[in-house]
């Protein structure tokens, strides 16, 4: 990350932009470091910097319209907890939150309003966030705001956004209310509103610090970062949790705790017995880590739980069983296998195919997955 | 003439909320709470590992995130009698008061402020004059009239972008607000840093539990993160001395910037200590265990019920009076009954409301996703002001002196606790008491590690091959927002049937089969509404009890035959 000093000294940023923002109370220093961590977290070198404090210059504030569905407002509070930059500098300086049911001063007709002047104003230029599945069973009826049924409301506000992001899994999948046997008929907004543009940032709750990197991505380059094959940004969700894993000597060492609390969980072992479900799972947790950087489920000795892959409350449950047998070799003996001086080849026969997930897709008893060499 | 009125989205709370009210004469002399979104997360778990439960309920919410898996891991111990080890029940304790005073703190200042403080009418305030406000109040540091200066210039170029997002359109310069400038301008700027402040102290969260919101440290006979004091993996010396940081952190800005605060602002509303008492009834399932016995004896706030706002009399609490009734709810028994107990409940949707898009429910049949749950066939508050009031009536000796003490500030008596103020003040109470306890259960944590007691799990009967054909168990927690109870069937190794009664199902049900009004619409009952077309005055009584409505409405049958053929109809 280059130093916000050095970015002064170098002039990447222009004066004048500096200054717009200094009266905006937000001191050079603080803007030249968010400009760095942003160029940062999107893998781009540091001459792109005066690009992006271009793109966040004030008067330039993105209208945003966060609409929350079938959620339980995980995604939101994430968003509070967001540092690079804050909620507050977000909210106050960066975007221009115009409907957010869980912070916004204004209730019933006087919020509704608020959200119709922002939809005329900027049509087709504001940024459509949406929170929560979309329940399309029985007309709707599942989930209304303001006498409106979600589904209406999505098509009406993402059907007239520059883009829409869906933030967490049940947006981007369907998540939880989809889950088996998905009693509302909840789905994903890319599901709900076929036909518009969506970027998806899954994960129970998403990582705030993906959200604010895809926002100035999208300001930036007037365009939503590269995907894969399910809609997320590469930037975030390009690499295996287990190919990033700070316990994954661990694993090629064969050393395995073997139940919460014994001598090689305390130790920081692998916690692939213990049902750690990072084998599967795509997603920058072990880079970005949750709350600044502070922790993220495998370093506090909880196995990952496949958060950020679609349907994980159906194909990686149960959650403390351990990942079913995967190609190249046999389940029960396979880590025990790896202890007797096979790991360098399982490791890497694990890492090339990776569709154990793939092989498991309804299926109840993971014994009885066939073998696939 | 009486009118009727529809607000809708209530915004500044967890979910959705629709509140109907008629108004005559400018009061309110009839309320209707209604929750219009429904997921089903019960049906979902049924046939599924109950170990696994704690994290589908995890997602109940993730306002009051961590609340659902305390309560699921607590029934699925009390079904198959497992006993925790020593430092879960203290790793839970400080989780969980972490999150008790973190959420009071958001609550107050970004939800429920703006009832009162009126942000438009800080720009005229006084630097100066705030920081002699300020420093009368408070050694709190940052209260200099720079400070306050630089805070007002920031929302002054703020506001002259004409750009308000979140604060657009709302009822700025509105009759009801009655603070100066200057007491706006210091709540703005404390608004600002408890945005900060949160976010900071709740990473004791993510120390012990990897991440906030949803945490993912539980399990059923402990916790997940490791102790020991010889690994640079686990719970060591450092990280017990960054906890303990956050916790003084937290308990500063407890201290001597939120009930300061709220000593501050609450003598220009003592009119809202005799509005919006409700329905009179507490119930506190109490918490916090202060030994490893497992009961309920020796809670640090006591499990009891009040009735009819009789503070001589706390009465014990039998879950086996719980029962919820559906004869206002889009739901149906296949009984044909109004009311059922959580080992048996069930929760068939049975939608009768208008169609969206609609401009008002029908009051008089069902109109709420909510279900009304009954103790004893009595509508029962819950939350932080009965969780005070049971320990203030049990002598309680810390709910007794800060009580007192706020009381005293404001020259009110106790009846002033029963009403929109009280539910108010009573979660600073709340709050402070936290902010000061939870550093105890980290000191004994330490203790247990320095004997190298270092187990967090016990795993006994972590098999399914362990545990008996058929059981059944009740799991209780203290949320933020109050009583919360899940009650779980396990029989073969898999959920059987899950039910949730939840703080907001309580305190937001709509009317029973007698007629009984919930808690939020007898709350309503009486409180003025000076202009119909901003009715500030409702969001003040409905916020004092801090909704949280993806809670509420989640309880569906596990059975779930039904479903179909509801969805067939």
């Amino acid at each position: 990350m280059l130093d916000p000093e050095k970015a002064l000294q170098e002039g990447l940023v222009s004066e004048e932009i500096l200054k717009k923002w200094e009266v905006r109370g937000v001191s050079r220093r603080d803007f030249l470091k968010f400009c760095s961590v942003m160029t940062a977290s999107l893998a781009l070198p540091a001459s792109f910097m005066g690009q992006i404090a271009e793109a966040m210059e004030a008067d330039n504030r993105p209208a945003v319209i966060w609409m929350e569905f079938q959620g339980c407002t995980g995604d939101s509070e994430a968003f509070l907890r967001a540092n690079q930059p804050t909620a507050a500098e977000i909210i106050l300086d960066y975007l221009s939150v115009d409907y957010h049911e869980t912070i916004m001063a204004a209730a019933g007709h006087q919020a509704e309003e608020a959200k119709h002047a922002t939809m005329e104003k900027y049509k087709g230029k504001y940024i459509a966030i949406v929170e929560g599945s979309i329940p399309m069973a029985e007309g709707g009826i599942y989930c209304t705001v303001a006498g409106d049924s979600a589904l209406n409301i999505a098509r009406k506000v993402c059907g007239n956004a520059a883009a829409t992001l869906a933030v967490g899994s049940c947006a981007s999948y369907g998540g939880i209310p989809a889950a088996m046997p998905n009693p509302t008929g909840a789905v994903s907004v890319a599901e709900a509103v076929p036909g518009i543009t969506v970027l998806n940032l899954p994960g129970c709750p998403l990582n705030a610090e993906n959200l604010t990197a895809a926002i100035v991505h999208f300001l930036t380059f007037g365009r939503l970062p590269a995907t894969d094959s399910l809609g997320r940004p590469k930037f975030a969700y390009g690499k295996r949790i287990h190919d990033n894993c700070e316990r994954r000597s661990h694993f090629d060492a064969g050393q395995y705790a073997e139940g919460f609390g014994d001598a090689g969980h305390r130790q920081g072992w692998c916690l692939y017995k213990l049902g750690c479900k990072g084998p599967e799972t795509f997603h920058n947790c072990p880079t970005v880590r949750y709350n600044e950087g502070t922790s993220w489920p495998i370093q506090a000795g909880h196995g990952c739980i496949g958060c950020s892959e679609p349907q994980f409350w159906d194909t990686m449950t149960p959650f403390y069983r351990r990942l079913p047998q995967v190609p190249g070799f046999g389940i029960e003996a396979t880590a025990d296998k790896i202890g007797l001086g096979l790991a360098a080849a399982t490791a890497v026969a694990f890492g090339a195919h990776g569709v154990a997930s793939a092989l498991r897709k309804g299926d109840e008893t993971d014994t009885k997955v066939k073998k696939e060499d | 003439m009486a009118k009727k009125i529809a607000v809708d989205p209530i915004t500044r709370i967890e979910g959705h909320l629709r509140i109907e009210a008629q108004i005559d004469g400018g009061k309110i002399t009839d309320a209707w709470s209604s929750s219009t979104a429904f997921r089903g997360i019960e049906t979902i778990l049924k046939g599924r590992d109950p170990r696994d439960a704690h994290h589908f309920v995890q997602r109940f919410c993730g306002v009051c995130t961590t609340v659902h898996s305390m309560a699921s891991i607590r029934a699925v111990e009390d079904a198959l009698k497992i006993q925790i080890p020593d430092n879960a029940r203290l790793i839970r304790n400080i989780i969980m008061g972490i999150q008790n005073v973190q959420d009071h703190v958001i609550h107050f200042y970004h939800l429920h402020a703006l009832d009162w403080v009126d942000i438009v009418s800080a720009l005229s305030a006084d630097p100066k004059k705030t920081a002699q406000v300020a420093q009368s109040i408070s050694n709190w540091p940052l209260s200099s009239a720079t400070y306050f200066k630089g805070v007002q210039d920031r929302v002054k170029a703020f506001v002259g972008t004409g750009r308000l997002g979140p604060f657009a359109n709302a009822y700025w310069g509105h009759s009801a607000y009655k603070l100066p400038p200057e007491a706006n301008l210091m709540a703005v700027a404390h608004y600002l840093e408890a945005l900060e402040w949160q976010k900071d102290v709740i990473k004791i969260h993510a120390i012990l539990g990897s991440k906030n919101p949803h945490p993912q440290t539980f399990l059923v006979g402990g916790m997940s993160i490791p102790v020991d004091p010889d690994s640079q993996n686990a719970i060591n010396a450092d990280k017990l001395a960054l906890i303990g940081k956050l916790l003084k952190k937290a308990r500063a800005f407890v201290e001597q910037v939120y009930i300061p605060d709220l000593l501050a602002v609450a003598p220009a509303y003592l009119d809202w200590g005799a509005i919006g008492g409700g329905v009179g009834n507490y119930m506190s399932f109490g918490d916090f265990p202060m030994d490893n016995s497992g009961g309920i004896d020796n809670l640090y706030f006591p499990r009891g019920i009040i009735m009819g706002k009789d503070l001589a009399n706390v009465m014990a609490v039998d879950e086996s009076k719980i029962t919820e009734d559906v004869t206002r709810s889009w739901y149906e028994y296949s009984d044909g009954g109004a009311e059922k107990h959580p080992y048996v409940g069930e929760t068939n949707p049975k939608y009768t409301g208008p169609t969206p898009p609609y401009e008002f429910l029908d009051t008089d049949g069902k109109y709420s996703w909510v279900k009304s749950p009954r103790y004893n066939g009595e509508p029962m508050e819950v939350g932080p002001l009965a969780r005070v009031l049971v320990a203030y009536a049990s002598g309680n000796a810390d709910a007794k002196g800060a009580v007192d003490f706020v009381l005293g500030k404001l020259g009110v008596g106790a009846g002033a606790l029963f009403s929109t103020l009280g539910r108010t003040a009573a979660r600073g109470v709340d709050c402070l008491l936290l902010a000061q306890k939870t550093e105890l259960w980290l000191q004994q944590l330490t203790q247990n590690m320095d004997r190298g007691i270092l187990a967090v799990h016990n795993a006994e009967k972590w098999e399914p091959s362990t545990w008996p054909k058929e059981a059944q168990g009740f799991g209780y927690h203290e949320a933020p927002r109050g009583a919360l109870g899940h009650w779980i069937r396990i029989e073969n190794g898999a959920i059987k049937n899950y039910q949730a009664v939840v703080p907001s199902t309580w305190n937001a049900g709509p009317r029973d089969a007698s007629g009984k009004l919930g808690p939020y619409e007898s709350a309503l009952i009486g409180t003025p509404v000076a202009d119909e077309k901003q009715p500030l005055e409702i969001l003040r009584t409905i916020h004092s009890f801090d909704p949280c409505l993806a809670c509420a409405v989640h309880v569906l049958d596990t059975r779930g035959n039904e479903i179909i053929k509801v969805k067939a109809l």
